[in-house]
C-alpha cells in the first residue's frame, strides 16, 4: 500500500483497520528515504535501528491508549539535540556530538508517540537562506533539484516536500520555517515567540528563534504543533499560557474575516508572480466571507537592518560556548590556551557564521553599542508597533512569505546582501514575535509559491483556520514533485 | 559611510577568538563593510524618544525554591570530551 500521500488521520484510519502496521509506516518512511535522499540530501544523522524496534513495541500499544499522531514518523532539524542521535546544527565544531538529553520538543514527541526516524540538515546553525551554508552537504530542492530547499530549515521543509517523512519540525529566527517552506510548496508554521520551549535548542539568537512544525497539511501542522507547545520550566522564556486544541478550530468558517494587506509587502523587489498569487489567494478568502484593505507597516523596510545586528549581535554571545573544550571539534594546532580557542573556532565555523559573530562583537564592542545595538533595539519597538496598530483592526495580515521562488544553486552563496534579501518579507515577524504560517498558494515556473498568514500574539488557531479554508479551497498542497514518480513502493 | 579596514577586521575576530589570514582579513573586510553601510539605513529614524526592546513578552523573574538537585552523572558528563584523565577535561598549557 502506497502510504506517502496519507495524512496523519488517514494513516490512523488505516491503522485502526489493522491494513497497515506502525512497523510497516516505520518501514515504508526509511524505504523511501533510501530511494530519495540520495537526490534530495535532506537527512544528515539516521535513527533506524531504534525507531525500528520502537515501531514493533508501540504496534503492542491498546488503540484506546493511542493519540491522533501515535506510531507517525519525524525529523528533526539537527539544532533540536536528541540523546544517542548525532546532533551538529550542520557545523563542524559540533561534528560527532552526541547529546546526552533530549530537547523539550523531543520529550514532547515521545510522549505523543511520534517517532524520530533521523536529523535534518540546515545552513550552520541556523545562519542562512538557502542550505549552502552546511558543512556536510547541500540540500536540493524536490521540486527542481538545481535550486536550493530555502533555509535555514531546508533540511525539514525538503524532506516532507519530498514524502520522505509526512512531519518535520524546524526553527525560525528570522523566516527559517517559513521561507523554505514556500520555496519546497509545503506548510511551515512559526508560532508567537514563547508559545515552543527552546530547552534544547542550540541557540542562534535567543530574543528571536522559534520551533515548529512542517507538514504537507494544515491540520497535521495544527496537530503537531498542539504536541510540542507549552510552559516549561527549563525555558524562562516559554509563555505560561494554556494551549488550545488547534485541530479544533478549524472550522471552515471565515465570515467576517477581517484582513490588512501590507502595501510594503507588495513593493519593489517582489517578484510579480509572488503578488498575482497572494491576489488570488485574497479572491478565494474573500468568496469565504472574509474582507480584506490595504494596510501599511511603515517600518518593515527597516527590519532587515534591525534584525542582522540583533541576531548578529545575539549569536556572537551565544557562539561563544563553543571553544572545544567539553565537546565538539578540537584543533590540533596550539600551543597555548588561547591558540586552542582561536583555531578550534576558525577551523570549526564557516564562513557565513564568522561573519555573523564578527558583526555582531562589532555591534557590541564600546563606541559602537549605541550606534548599533542599542539603535537596533529602538527600531525593533517600531517595527512591533506597527503589528500592534494593525492588529488593533484586523484578525490576520497576509503577504507572500518571500519575493521570489527558489533560487539555483550557488547563485547568491557569496553575496551576503542578496542572500539576506529573501527574508525581508518573514524578518518583520520574528522582530514582533507574533505567529506565521507559509501556505501553498501557486507555482512560477515550476516551482512553488508561499502565502503568509500572520496572527495576534498567541492566536495560532486564527492563522489555522484561515489556512486551512484556503487550502480547502484550493489544491495547490496536492500536487507533488516529479521526483515522486517512479518512487512509489 | 563607515569603512571598515583589514585591521579593524582582525581586531574584531581576535575580540571573538577567530583565527584569520590577512587574505581573509581583507575579504571579510568588503563585506562587512558593505553590510555595515547597509545597516545604517537606520539612522534614517529618529529614537530619540524610544524605548528600546529587549524582549516582545512581559518578562519576569522566574525563581524556584533554593533546593539542592543531583547533577548530572561524570561519567555521561565526559561522554563529549575529547581529552579528559582521573575525571578531569584536559587543556592546552595555560601558564607558561
Amino acid at each position: 500500500m502506497n502510504l506517502v500521500d496519507k495524512t496523519s488521520s488517514e494513516l490512523q484510519d488505516l491503522i485502526h483497520k489493522e491494513e497497515v502496521s506502525i512497523a510497516e509506516i516505520t518501514k515504508q518512511a526509511f524505504e523511501r528515504i533510501e530511494k530519495l535522499d540520495p537526490k534530495v540530501d535532506a537527512f544528515l544523522a539516521m535513527n533506524k535501528e531504534q525507531a525500528t524496534k520502537q515501531a514493533e513495541e508501540m504496534d503492542q500499544t491498546p488503540l484506546a491508549e493511542r493519540g491522533p499522531l501515535f506510531g507517525l514518523p519525524i525529523g528533526v532539524k539537527d539544532n533540536i539535540v536528541t540523546e544517542g542521535i548525532e546532533t551538529t546544527a550542520s557545523s563542524r565544531i559540533l561534528e560527532g556530538f552526541n547529546p546526552i538529553y533530549n530537547a523539550t520538543v523531543v520529550e514532547k514527541l515521545k510522549a505523543a508517540g511520534m517517532i524520530t526516524v533521523g536529523k535534518l540538515n540546515m545552513d550552520e546553525f541556523a545562519m542562512g537562506s538557502s542550505n549552502e551554508n552546511s558543512y556536510y552537504k547541500n540540500t536540493k530542492n524536490p521540486w527542481n533539484l538545481e535550486t536550493v530547499p530555502g533555509g535555514s530549515s531546508g533540511g525539514s521543509a525538503a524532506a516532507v516536500a519530498a514524502g520522505e517523512v509526512p512531519f518535520t519540525l524546524g526553527s525560525d529566527t528570522g523566516g527559517s520555517i517559513r521561507q523554505p517552506a514556500a520555496f519546497c510548496g509545503v506548510v511551515g508554521m512559526k508560532p508567537t515567540y514563547g508559545r515552543v520551549s527552546r530547552f534544547g535548542l542550540i541557540a542562534y539568537a535567543s530574543s528571536l528563534d522559534q520551533i515548529g512544525p512542517i507538514t504537507r497539511t494544515v491540520k497535521d501542522n495544527a496537530l503537531l504543533l498542539e504536541a510540542i507547545s507549552g510552559h516549561d520550566e527549563r525555558d524562562s522564556t516559554s509563555a505560561n499560557i494554556e494551549v488550545p486544541n488547534f485541530a479544533e478550530a478549524l472550522t471552515g468558517d471565515i465570515k467576517g474575516l477581517r484582513i490588512g494587506v501590507p502595501k510594503e509587502y507588495f513593493a519593489e523587489g517582489v517578484g510579480e508572480a509572488a503578488k498575482q498569487a497572494v491576489r488570488e489567494a485574497l479572491a478565494v478568502l474573500e468568496e469565504k466571507g472574509a474582507t480584506w484593505e490595504e494596510i501599511s507597516l511603515p517600518h518593515s523596510k527597516y527590519a532587515l537592518a534591525t534584525y542582522y545586528l540583533l541576531a548578529s549581535s545575539e549569536a556572537s554571545s551565544n557562539l561563544s560556548r563553543f571553544d572545544g573544550i567539553r565537546y565538539g571539534y578540537r584543533t590540533e594546532k596550539a600551543g597555548n590556551l588561547l591558540e586552542f580557542y582561536m583555531n578550534t573556532r576558525s577551523e570549526g565555523f564557516g564562513d557565513e557564521v564568522k561573519r555573523r559573530i564578527m558583526l555582531g562583537t562589532y555591534a557590541l564592542s564600546s563606541g559602537y553599542y549605541d550606534a548599533y545595538y542599542k539603535k537596533a533595539q529602538k527600531v525593533r519597538t517600531l517595527i512591533k508597533k506597527d503589528f500592534d496598530d494593525a492588529f488593533e483592526k484586523f484578525d490576520v495580515i497576509i503577504g507572500p512569505t518571500t519575493p521570489t521562488p527558489a533560487f539555483k544553486i550557488g547563485e547568491k552563496v557569496d553575496d551576503p546582501l542578496t542572500m539576506y534579501a529573501n527574508d525581508i518579507l518573514t524578518i518583520p515577524v520574528n522582530l514582533a514575535g507574533v505567529p506565521a504560517i507559509s501556505i501553498p498558494c501557486g507555482f512560477e515556473n515550476g516551482l512553488p509559491l508561499g502565502l503568509q498568514i500572520i496572527g495576534k500574539y498567541f492566536d495560532e488557531e486564527t492563522i489555522y483556520r484561515v489556512a486551512d479554508v484556503f487550502e480547502k479551497a484550493t489544491d495547490f498542497h496536492k500536487q507533488t514533485p516529479q521526483i515522486w514518480e517512479g518512487a512509489a513502493q | 559611510m563607515a569603512k571598515m579596514t583589514k585591521e579593524e577586521v582582525i581586531e574584531v575576530a581576535h575580540l571573538a577568538r577567530l583565527a584569520i589570514t590577512d587574505e581573509e582579513a581583507v575579504h571579510f573586510a568588503d563585506q562587512l563593510e558593505a553590510i555595515t553601510n547597509a545597516m545604517e539605513l537606520l539612522n534614517e529614524l529618529d529614537t530619540e524618544n524610544v524605548e528600546p526592546t529587549t524582549h516582545v513578552l512581559q518578562m519576569v523573574n522566574v525563581l524556584r525554591e533554593d533546593k539542592s538537585v543531583p547533577g548530572l552523572d561524570r561519567e555521561l558528563v565526559l561522554k563529549n570530551v575529547k581529552e579528559h584523565e582521573a575525571g578531569q577535561v584536559k587543556v592546552p598549557t595555560i601558564l607558561e
